[in-house]
């Protein structure tokens, strides 16, 4: 019963991306985008009601195993492209987020949704707050990463002097410039705020802050990549090589969530 | 009853002759009524724009409607026939409907797509609604018009991508810094070009306009014209740290801006964006700047390719813009016929309603000793037998009406119930319907 809503969220994105799809080649049809808005927003609706009744199901915030992960992290961005449409109104987005949420979902088609049990020193409030953080701060990562390859596709537009459809579609260059750096700004000091609660509770559960586990190495190496980046920025780095850079920052978050966590060594792994 | 367009546009005159045929906006009330009072004119509008003039009516008849508005043309202008017709055309009905709607939408325009004529024909419809001269077939065609226009705009992208140099700047402008509210302008060199694309630029909403120029008196000149700053020419470059959009149109034989200029004004600004516009000719900024960071530098050919680009575009959007306008037709014309379905159904109502009421009178009057009860009865008899017997020829009016051959169709049907005869004889004509008189005949023989 619960994963009827899990399905009904997958079939809305789907259909949302389908819309924003269709929306990118054919512009005229405004009233696509907004179906598609609201198809993504109905989808998250179902997506988080899925979330909350696994959450009463097992009695812990489901954030524990791969299935549930990925499931965290593709409600996530598209809770951060909702609230930046909201504000920004740039349907295109959604023509390149929606399939990104799609496709970093679709393992969960394969793998087990089985709720397991939990070792029960981790059984904490730390749990929910640390992986909330973590999780908001790798949407906003992703979302970055999405107007960034946005960025560079305009550019070359602009550049190669060749304005195809793409270029029409496309939002202005200093919108997404902005708004990429808008999401890392948001995102870092959350992603920091994850390791940090999380150290703490690793102190509380194991009694040391910081143990070099594969996971914590991994997010170090992300944490301190978008720390350089957001420091270029304020030296005067922007536009492509920011661009650059956050796709670069992405893939670090990438191996951090589906390799590294999967490798089975260490406190992270599902 | 038909629709006649008679005019020329950018496409059969030359600007001279279309010049010559012009109507005033003033002038128009005054022309509109001297047309009506040609033979056959029901309903009238002009339209005269610079690239069009215009005549929309709605006439009795097509062939002397034609006659009439060309005649109208020759007699107010005070031109000879045979120079008028070579280049006027005419489009009668369907082909009318079909003009009208392709004007509206701009697919008839110099400029494909250019959004000005939809304005330009509300404008026209509102004088002579002023002047009264429109009734339902012209307020039909041109509220049609009006709303075809808009979903072409809305279906298609027939408006989408500038078509002209300096739009295009602007276009490219906008995709580079989203909003160029707060941006400003260098003009290096103070040409007409450059003063042209700057006025284009402070109608998008920059901020301040620089000039730059080898005489500085030319440079104050233009800068105060635009409220703006005189530059010294060699201060050129660090003004570029600045500015946000450099217009150079300086005409020397070799690059003034060049890469190594341009490579440290980058620097200095921190790689923000800058959009260089090169119109002069050979190119006076040097091409190897594109490939500096934060730079986007378009020359005049470049700017012409963005334009021969979105022209293209425009014409494939065209394409889809006129099956809109076909379907458009088909309804409208339907709606048409459904003008002409609709009286002559009222009409067959009448007429055997009026039969019906005669002969059932005559055979009552005939009779002693009808009772109020059977004399209901007889009512009800004879409305069942009228209404069964109408039932057919109703249905196939009412389909008629929605079939493009359906014109037809009434036409015979006006003729096998004789509907048409009496009006041809007013006297005749029963007060209750047209086939009343014919019936009566008998009765004073």
């Amino acid at each position: 019963m619960n994963l009827a809503f899990f399905y009904a969220a997958i079939a809305m994105y789907l259909l949302s991306a389908a819309g924003y799809l269709v929306f990118f080649i054919k512009p005229e049809k405004k009233r696509i985008a907004d179906a598609a808005l609201w198809s993504a927003f109905l989808g998250f609706v179902l997506h988080f009601i899925y979330f909350i009744l696994r959450w009463s199901e097992s009695g812990r915030i489901p954030v524990t195993s791969f299935f549930e992960a990925i499931n965290a992290l593709g409600m996530g961005i598209i809770l951060v492209f909702l609230l930046m449409e909201l504000r920004y109104r740039i349907p295109s987005l959604g023509t390149f987020i929606l399939p990104l949420v799609l496709v970093l979902m679709s393992p969960a088609a394969v793998i087990s949704g089985r709720i397991e049990g939990l070792n029960p020193i981790l059984r904490s409030a730390w749990l929910g707050i640390h992986t909330s953080l973590a999780v908001l701060g790798d949407a906003a990562f992703a979302f970055s990463f999405i107007v960034s390859v946005m960025y560079l596709l305009q550019e070359r537009q602009l550049k190669h002097k060749h304005l195809g459809t793409i270029f029409h579609r496309l939002p202005p260059l200093d919108i997404m410039d902005t708004i990429g750096y808008r999401a890392l700004s948001i995102g870092w000091p959350l992603y920091t705020l994850g390791m940090v609660t999380g150290s703490i509770w690793a102190e509380s559960a194991w009694g040391s802050y910081w143990s070099w586990d594969p996971k914590e190495t991994w997010s170090l190496i992300v944490w301190v990549v978008y720390l350089v980046l957001l420091h270029l920025r304020t030296i005067g780095w922007r536009g492509r090589k920011m661009a650059y850079l956050s796709i670069a920052g992405f893939v670090f978050v990438l191996i951090s969530f589906f390799v590294v966590s999967r490798a089975g060594i260490g406190k992270h792994s599902f | 009853m038909g629709i006649v367009v008679v005019g020329l546009s950018h496409k059969t005159a030359v600007t001279e002759c279309r010049a010559k045929l012009t109507f005033p906006e003033d002038t128009i009330p005054a022309a509109l009524g001297r047309l009506m009072s040609y033979p056959g004119i029901q309903e009238s509008l002009i339209i005269s724009t610079c690239n069009r003039v215009e005549i929309y009516a709605s006439v009795k008849d097509s062939a002397e409607g034609t006659e009439s508005i060309k005649q109208f043309i020759s007699d107010y202008h005070g031109l000879s026939r045979p120079d008028l017709e070579q280049s006027l055309y005419v489009y009668v009905d369907s082909e009318g409907v079909r003009h009208v709607f392709r004007v509206a939408s701009s697919l008839d325009s110099l400029v494909v797509g250019e959004p000005q004529i939809l304005g330009q024909l509300k404008d026209s419809f509102d004088l002579a609604l002023k002047a009264k001269t429109t009734s339902t077939v012209l307020n039909k065609l041109l509220k049609k018009s009006i709303s075809v226009a808009k979903r072409v705009r809305t279906e298609t992208r027939l408006a989408e991508g500038a078509v002209n140099i300096s739009y295009a700047a602007v276009e490219l402008a906008k995709k580079i810094f989203g909003t160029l509210e707060g941006k400003s302008v260098l003009l290096l060199g103070a040409g007409e070009m450059a003063e042209l694309a700057a006025r284009h630029l402070m109608n998008n909403k920059v901020d301040k306009i620089m000039v730059a120029n080898r005489t500085f008196e030319r440079a104050e000149e233009l800068a105060q014209e635009f409220k703006g700053d005189a530059i010294r020419f060699e201060h050129f470059p660090s003004t570029m740290v600045t500015a946000d959009i450099l217009i150079c149109s300086t005409g020397a034989q070799k690059p003034v801006v060049t890469y190594d200029i341009v490579r440290q004004v980058a620097r200095d600004r921190r790689y923000r964006p800058i959009f260089l516009i090169d119109i002069s000719m050979p190119p006076n900024i040097d091409a190897e700047c594109d490939k500096i960071d934060g730079v986007y530098l378009y020359n005049i050919d470049a700017l012409q390719g963005v334009v021969d680009t979105n022209v293209q575009g425009r014409q494939q959007e065209a394409e889809k813009a006129e099956d809109i306008i076909r379907q458009e037709v088909d309804t409208y014309l339907q709606w048409e016929r459904s003008l002409d379905a609709v009286p002559t159904i009222v009409d067959l109502r009448e007429k055997v309603e009026d039969i019906r009421k005669r002969e059932l009178e005559k055979t009552l009057c005939g009779m002693n000793g009808v009772t109020d009860e059977q004399r209901r009865a007889m009512e009800v008899l004879t409305q069942a037998i009228v209404n069964k017997m109408l039932h057919a020829p109703l249905v196939v009016l009412k389909q008629a009406a929605a079939n493009p051959e359906g014109g037809d169709v009434i036409a015979v049907a006006r003729k096998i119930f004789n509907l048409d005869r009496e009006l041809k004889k007013p006297s005749h004509v029963h007060a209750k319907g047209f086939g009343a008189a014919e019936q009566r005949e008998p009765e004073k023989s």
